[in-house]
């Protein structure tokens, strides 16, 4: 298959994907039980003020109509508006593009404390493999693993900013407050990677151009970081990348734990205050960067293996 | 020949047993009733009363944990039982006839399967204002069964060349039979793997919408006291509200894991080790 063809493929699945994303986003808030009006207009709204929310809404127009609208607004790039009164409030795009930038950060600031903490880890266990080293690492992996994020980001509070005060907690701004939050979202991931990058690297390490490179004289660390850790690299990144999504969800958690604006906190705010459109841009938001996600990692994979490009 | 499940496959064999064993007889083991707090006994410190203290209503902790055992039980049996009947209905309906009916089955898997699980979730949830168990179950089978699909997909995609399937056939056998007494008991083995990960990953997820307060609302689910300890970290002494709920919860994944793990070994040994 040519890198077009590729191409052409893996976008129109991804297509396909975010379509269904968002015909289930439409069907949740149609096909259940309940109606939105009474969550917007409280229980002493007049017949003619049920009426504005519902035009408002477009809930008085058929189905097919009120999901082409829908599409319309994810087309449009405003996600709909805010009921009852569209015109004094932000389009629900632009509430989201004020925290998304936070929400990037922290899960970008999350993968890099996942690969920094996770390459040296994982090619330390792997070089002195069943010594003490690699149980303590495989051990440290494996508990981190088995931790939910909802647990080790308490624990994590707990130990260095209220006991120990060195990092700041909650509601703090200035980059330094993005340390924890970041360490939260991104220690699950660096446990797996870290596991990763082990048997990745022992793998490598039993190749024939490891025993050449070490037969030519090579001194260790050019053998273990230019020869055997580049090929060890290449399923660790696949893995980073595929999970960037996870940190988005995670980063709902953290964002609640430590009350950080976000995309994450946007979305159960909405909730709480039963505001349909934003939990559906929301929702998309989220699903539509995992998508793409998913989509470049692929794609760049597949350029640099041809082999992957026939799956 | 059969072999021994792993020791570590015991060992989350042993921890599942312990959850489900206070799953069952928890509640009958409670001092106290996990709803009705007093208000005069907010806050105490572990005593023979309380062996584990009271939180910020009155309510007993020891008690709370273990209808918590019960109520995370109740909810993961439920939804492993029909998101596993579902998947693997639509795994072998998809594997043995192939054709238009798998892609079109298979198409709806990879949609689920192309975004984050507990967003779906969470998406679902949010519908209804105050989730009951009910809508709870529901939002956790909306996507749950798509890991079952896969594998028994795969299965019958092998199995269905194997000679026993093909006399059945040749005997005449209808698509029914064959599905049900020739594919389905044995693509068993790999399902009862997905069962004890899924029974690990239904928890984590109950307990992560019940911490962000997208949960039954009951106060006693271990996300809802984990979500509740969390704002007890800053008093001194109050720690173990947020830490024993999450050590709950990491039990029983944990345990789950180990165990399917476990089970995986057992069937496909060429795998035993591997992360």
């Amino acid at each position: 298959m040519s890198i077009g063809a590729f191409l052409l493929r893996r976008l129109g699945s991804g297509a396909l994907a975010i379509l269904g994303v968002s015909i289930l986003v439409f069907a949740f808030l149609h096909l259940v039980p309940g109606d939105p009006v009474d969550h917007l207009a409280g229980g002493e709204a007049t017949p003619e003020q049920r009426k504005a929310i519902e035009t408002c809404m477009g809930l008085d127009r058929p189905l097919p109509v009120q999901f082409v609208t829908f599409l319309g607004h994810i087309v449009d790039g405003t996600l709909g508006h805010q009921c009852p009164d569209p015109a004094g409030k932000p389009t629900v795009a632009s509430r989201i593009a004020e925290v998304f930038p936070h929400t990037i950060a922290l899960a970008i600031a999350g993968m890099l404390v996942a690969i920094v903490l996770a390459l040296p880890l994982g090619v330390i266990a792997a070089v002195r493999r069943g010594t003490w080293v690699d149980t303590l690492a495989t051990v440290a992996s494996l508990s981190v693993i088995g931790l939910p994020m909802m647990l080790l980001a308490p624990i994590l509070l707990l130990v260095f900013f209220i006991w120990l005060a060195w990092l700041p907690g909650p509601i703090e701004t200035g980059p330094s407050a993005l340390v924890l939050p970041a360490i939260a979202v991104g220690l699950h991931l660096m446990a797996m990677l870290a596991r990763m990058t082990r048997s990745s690297m022992i793998e490598v390490l039993s190749e024939d151009y490891v025993r050449t490179a070490r037969a030519k004289g090579l001194p260790e660390r050019r053998v273990l970081v230019g020869h055997a850790l580049r090929n060890a690299l290449m399923p660790v990144i696949t893995i980073a990348g595929l999970q960037f999504g996870s940190l988005l969800t995670g980063a709902i958690v953290i964002e609640k734990v430590f009350a950080r604006p976000g995309l994450g906190l946007t979305l159960l705010d909405a909730i709480s205050e039963r505001d349909y459109p934003v939990v559906q841009g929301c929702v998309l938001v989220i699903a539509v960067i995992y998508v793409l996600v998913n989509i470049v990692v692929d794609l760049a994979y597949g350029l640099v293996d041809p082999r992957i490009r026939r799956a | 020949m059969k072999t021994k499940l792993s020791p570590s496959g015991r060992i989350g064999l042993v921890m599942l047993g312990v959850f489900v064993m206070l799953g069952v007889v928890g509640p009958w083991l409670a001092p106290y009733d996990p709803e009705i707090g007093k208000l005069a006994q907010r806050y105490l410190p572990a005593s023979s009363a309380h062996w584990l203290g009271t939180d910020s209503k009155g309510v007993d902790t020891l008690s709370q944990l273990l209808y918590g055992a019960r109520a995370a039980l109740e909810i993961s049996v439920i939804v492993v039982a029909i998101s596993a009947t579902i998947g693997i209905a639509v795994g072998t309906i998809a594997g043995w006839f192939r054709g238009i009916v798998d892609e079109l089955l298979m198409r709806i898997v990879d949609i689920l399967m192309a975004f984050p699980g507990i967003l779906l979730n969470i998406a679902v949830v949010a519908t209804v204002a105050r989730p009951g168990l009910g809508v709870m179950i529901a939002a956790l089978c909306v996507n749950g069964w798509v890991g079952y699909a896969r594998v028994a997909r795969g299965e019958v995609l092998a199995l269905r060349e194997r000679d026993y399937v093909l006399a059945a056939v040749a005997l005449g056998a209808t698509h029914r039979r064959v599905m049900l007494r020739h594919l389905v008991p044995n693509l068993m083995g790999p399902a009862f793997v997905q069962m004890a990960f899924g029974f690990g990953s239904v928890i984590l997820i109950e307990a992560t919408l019940s911490f962000l307060g997208l949960g039954p609302q009951v106060d006693y689910t271990w996300g809802a006291m984990l979500e509740q300890g969390t704002s007890f970290l800053w008093h001194a002494g109050f720690v173990h509200y947020a830490i024993l709920p999450g050590l709950a919860i990491t039990w029983v994944v944990l345990g789950a894991n180990l165990l399917s793990d476990g089970l995986r070994d057992r069937l496909d040994p060429r795998q035993r080790g591997r992360a």
